[in-house]
């Protein structure tokens, strides 16, 4: 039985407690064998245990396969974004770098780029994802939009990110708390004085990782 | 009788501890499973429900069981890498007797010599020394059937007092406490009633790292609107979300508990119909409490006064309510008044016995609950009787076909048994599910006690680093290959199903125990030919008492994921709330909800004292001790299992950077941290989220990575809880690990 379009995958950082179920869920998935394609990272350690699980967010014009010059990455009709075709894939490491989330990560062993597909295996017979299942705080959930508003009423769910003057609107969506300023950063603001001299690209690169969320 | 074989490096290259990693077996679209067994996890007391996955009589991996209503499918990290256990390369497959001449000091032989030799040593031991010169150390990991067999092996066969288990290192200041207030000992609400809850009060539980599931139910009252108070030396990683953190001085709880007792009298929020109705004892307490100005509480807790109005007005005015603890409460010289005081505040709101108004301790052990009510407790009898109620002698001897006289009288605490072994009162010992040199205070005397043994054997899947002193090794069963029943943190029982055989020359523990009763020549009362036959003998055991699980059965259990003791007879559907208004029970016989012959439950006086050893000049810091998330216990198993050990692989020391400034250290720099037992030579993680005046180390490892070598072996005087959580010590920035603390060369000559 073929999942219902309308389950849809959730990231909730604020749930995170760092505890790598995820992680070793991900590493039982059929299609890449002990790998995980989740990244569990501390934001800063030393003053908090704050956690972040980071899966692929499956964009809607996934910037991976934009730079992709082997056309090996592939989006399936229903907005998965899948792991680099073997054939096609020359490992150039492009989609690593282009990446403004970071999820794509080279396996120079295989000479592959291998990447989250949402556990296609499991979802296209009705199972949740694997991290979505074990995850013990719900940080990764895997429902409906109108569950998770039912049992969620203080976040809601976001899935446009703003990296510099680049917008990305992705399949997977990001819970924020429900009254949160719809913002963007911008390092100029904080600066003495404005950046001269270099391209909007250089600018954006810099602003990497300094992402924002707008409401959906 | 033995020292540990040398050198240790042999001993590890033949048993291990060896890392494990997925296979690919599972992983293989290829292969059609066997079969899929639904059975529940090894490890916490949480006992989630999953699915194992068999090939070839091999658990090659896990599948959640979405189902099963406790966690329907979620898993912690140690729940999705248990079937790596499974097929491990250190895996004891035959028995083994102490040599030194062969690989790694353990030589295999046959079953039947091994159990032959521990009769005939049982015999020698206690025909020349008395029969308590034997004892018995069980643990809280294994099923009820185990339990309640190895608690009628040691007081029906041995006939000694001397046993005991580790759940004494983990759940006996709550167990005790609740005894004492209620009169029964377990959770009082199943775990849905956090969800009504309009507060939430965590002391002394780092639920995301030790009890993972319960933050989702946490979280769902928290999108409920639920506010969560924490109380915690750290910021652990639940404490980072909640409304109030209450960071508490290590050992100061009741103090804390009686400041907010303090202030719900003096704005009156109580529930005085409640107080009156269904309590003894209040006065008492509040004039006890009237000492603890909220100027006091704020002195010798180390929290802002602010803070603990604020949680007092939080707590004090709620409407319902859920009351958590753990460890971090109870292992304390204080730990059973550190519960009672924790008990006050829900007796004096008058929130139990109802939908959204809960209270419970959090389990540790897989079955730290059903491990701690079938006889292997050293005072105890099955059904959570009282060895030495004679009425609760009488019914067990009936059951048992013995004289009431022929059982022996209350024993030792597990830690006192190892004291014993140091004047000569014990001389022999049988360890099971239990790895005392890792896991009890003081580690180098309890090496040293091992050593003093006679006779010692251990029965184990893996070589672990207690029974590497044994004189015999006997190959007992992993949790997936044999049948029965835990009770999880709730108190509710649920079923494990066999997934595998045991492998080789491996045995069903219960068919151990019972070999070396025949053995003996006492084997009447052991020849049980299944786990259900022996359930079907603690159901009537149980029959009567407070945890009564007469109508209980596995097919019951199936049908209902789980059944919630007390449950008297089969028709009855199980409790999942204890003291509901009307309830009866077997004490109180209608008199009132709670479990005595009155009906009411007790307030009791929860006097603060401080730590048995508390900091001074020479010892300026203190050091207190936990698990974390991706380790379990002593780490006989999840040592073994590779992804585990890769996100945590060895303990360090947790300071703040202010007392890591005062000793010049930087992060990931060596420290030697000392204790008037002991030293060990760790690594320095520098975070904010800890005390400025204590250290953290987790507990989970062996040989000189073992904390326990520095904690105090001082003993609640009524739980016999040792005091894990509060030692002095002091500190030393070092360039590297001594010498002797090296680990062997790789390439050392054989």
């Amino acid at each position: 039985m073929p999942v219902p379009e309308r389950n849809e995958f959730f990231i909730d950082p604020n749930r995170c407690i760092g505890c790598n179920a995820c992680v070793s869920a991900c590493m039982e998935c059929d299609t890449h064998r002990g790998y995980s394609m989740i990244q569990l990272d501390f934001i800063d350690r030393a003053r908090s245990p704050q956690t972040v699980p980071v899966v692929c967010m499956h964009c809607d014009s996934p910037t991976c396969a934009e730079v992709c010059p082997a056309d090996a990455i592939k989006r399936t009709g229903d907005g998965v974004v899948q792991t680099a075709s073997k054939p096609r894939c020359i490992a150039c490491n492009n989609c690593v770098l282009a990446c403004p989330f970071g999820i794509p990560k080279m396996h120079s062993e295989a000479n592959l780029m291998m990447k989250c597909d949402m556990c296609y295996d499991r979802t296209s017979v009705g199972k949740k994802p694997m991290c979505a299942s074990v995850c013990p705080s719900g940080a990764l959930w895997f429902g409906t939009m109108e569950e998770i508003r039912r049992l969620r009423p203080r976040s809601r769910p976001v899935r446009t990110f703003r990296f510099g003057n680049q917008t990305i609107t992705t399949k997977v969506w990001m819970m924020v708390p429900v009254d949160a300023p719809v913002d963007r950063v911008d390092v100029t603001d904080a600066m003495h004085e404005p950046t001269v001299g270099r391209s909007d690209a250089a600018a954006d690169a810099l602003l990497s990782g300094l992402w924002t969320a707008e409401g959906a | 009788m033995t020292t540990a074989p040398t050198p240790l490096y042999r001993t590890i290259d033949r048993f291990g501890p060896h890392l494990v990693y997925p296979t690919g077996a599972r992983l293989d679209a290829g292969v059609e499973p066997d079969r899929v067994v639904k059975t529940h996890c090894c490890f916490c007391g949480q006992q989630c429900g999953l699915q194992l996955v068999v090939k070839d009589e091999v658990v090659i991996g896990v599948e959640p069981w979405m189902e099963f209503p406790f966690n329907r499918g979620m898993l912690c990290p140690k729940g999705v890498n248990r079937y790596l256990q499974s097929a491990h390369p250190d895996r004891l497959l035959t028995s083994f007797a102490r040599d030194d001449a062969a690989p790694g000091g353990f030589r295999p032989i046959a079953y039947e010599e091994a159990i032959g030799r521990v009769a005939s040593e049982i015999e020698r031991i206690q025909s020349t020394y008395g029969r308590d010169a034997f004892a018995v150390l069980s643990g809280a990991s294994i099923t009820n059937e185990k339990a309640y067999l190895i608690g009628k092996f040691a007081h029906m066969c041995l006939r000694i007092a001397n046993i005991d288990y580790n759940g004494r290192l983990c759940m006996v200041s709550a167990a005790a406490a609740n005894k004492m207030a209620f009169g029964v000992d377990r959770s009082a609400n199943p775990w849905t009633d956090m969800l009504g809850a309009e507060v939430i009060f965590i002391a002394g539980s780092n639920v995301a790292e030790c009890s993972p599931i319960t933050t989702s139910y946490i979280w769902q009252a928290r999108e409920r609107g639920a506010k969560v108070i924490v109380v915690d030396p750290r910021i652990t990683p639940i404490a980072r979300t909640c409304d109030v953190f209450l960071p508490v001085k290590p050992g100061r709880d009741a103090a804390l508990f009686n400041g907010i007792l303090h202030l719900m009298i003096e704005h009156d929020w109580l529930d005085h119909d409640f107080i009156e109705r269904w309590t003894v004892g209040f006065e008492d307490v509040a004039a006890y409490a009237k000492e603890w100005t909220p100027r006091r509480t704020a002195e010798v807790t180390g929290i802002a006064e602010d803070r603990i109005r604020e949680a007092a007005e939080l707590w004090g005015t709620a409407k319902t309510s859920f009351m958590l603890h753990a460890r971090g409460i109870e292992h304390h010289s204080n730990g059973v008044q550190n519960v009672l005081g924790a008990i006050n505040l829900v007796l004096a709101s008058g929130r139990i016995g109802r939908e959204g108004c809960g209270y419970g301790t959090i389990t540790g052990q897989g079955n730290g609950q059903g491990g701690r009510e079938h006889g292997q407790k050293a005072d105890q009898l099955p059904g959570a009787r009282d060895l030495a109620d004679p009425q609760h002698r009488a019914y067990v001897a009936g059951v048992w076909g013995i004289e009431p006289d022929d059982l022996p009288q209350p024993g030792a605490d597990a830690y006192t048994i190892i004291r014993k072994i140091d004047d000569g009162e014990v001389r022999g010992l049988l360890t099971i599910s239990f790895n005392p040199l890792v896991s009890l205070p003081d580690a180098d005397f309890v090496r040293r006690m091992l050593e003093k043994l006679e006779f010692y054997v251990a029965i184990d899947f893996f070589l672990n680093e207690t029974a590497r002193h044994a004189d015999i090794v006997l190959p007992g069963s992993l949790q997936e290959e044999d049948e029965g029943t835990v009770t999880q943190v709730e108190g509710r029982v649920i079923k494990i199903n066999q997934a595998v055989r045991p492998p080789g020359d491996a045995r069903q523990d219960w068919r151990i125990i019972q070999d070396i009763a025949r053995a003996l020549g006492r084997e009447r009362g052991f020849t049980f030919r299944s786990p259900r036959e022996i359930f079907d003998e603690l159901r009537e055991a149980s029959k009567g008492g407070v945890a009564d699980y007469s109508g209980i059965t596995y097919e019951k259990i199936e049908r209902h994921f789980g059944v919630f003791w007390p449950c008297p007879v089969e028709e009855h559907p199980g409790t999942p709330r204890l003291f509901e208004p009307g309830s009866w029970n077997p004490v109180a016989r209608g008199a009132g909800p709670f479990y005595f012959p009155d009906g009411k439950a007790r307030f009791n006086v929860a006097r603060y004292e401080p730590p048995a050893e508390d900091v001074d000049e020479e010892f300026p810091v203190i050091l207190t001790t936990g698990r974390v998330i991706t380790q379990y216990l002593s780490g006989t198993q999840t040592r073994r299992i590779g992804p585990l050990v890769d996100f945590y692989p060895e303990p360090r020391v947790e300071m703040h950077p202010q007392l890591a400034e005062r000793y010049g250290i930087t992060d990931g720099d060596w420290v030697a941290v000392e204790s008037r037992r002991g030293r060990v030579t760790l690594r320095a993680q520098v975070v904010r989220t800890i005390r400025p005046d204590t250290v953290f180390v987790p507990y989970h490892w062996a040989g000189r990575k073992s904390v326990n070598l520095l904690t105090n072996p001082a003993l609640d005087p009524i739980s016999k809880i040792p005091a894990f959580k509060v030692c002095a010590v002091r500190l030393r920035r070092v360039e590297a690990p001594p010498a002797e603390e090296a680990p062997p060369p790789v390439d050392a000559p054989q």
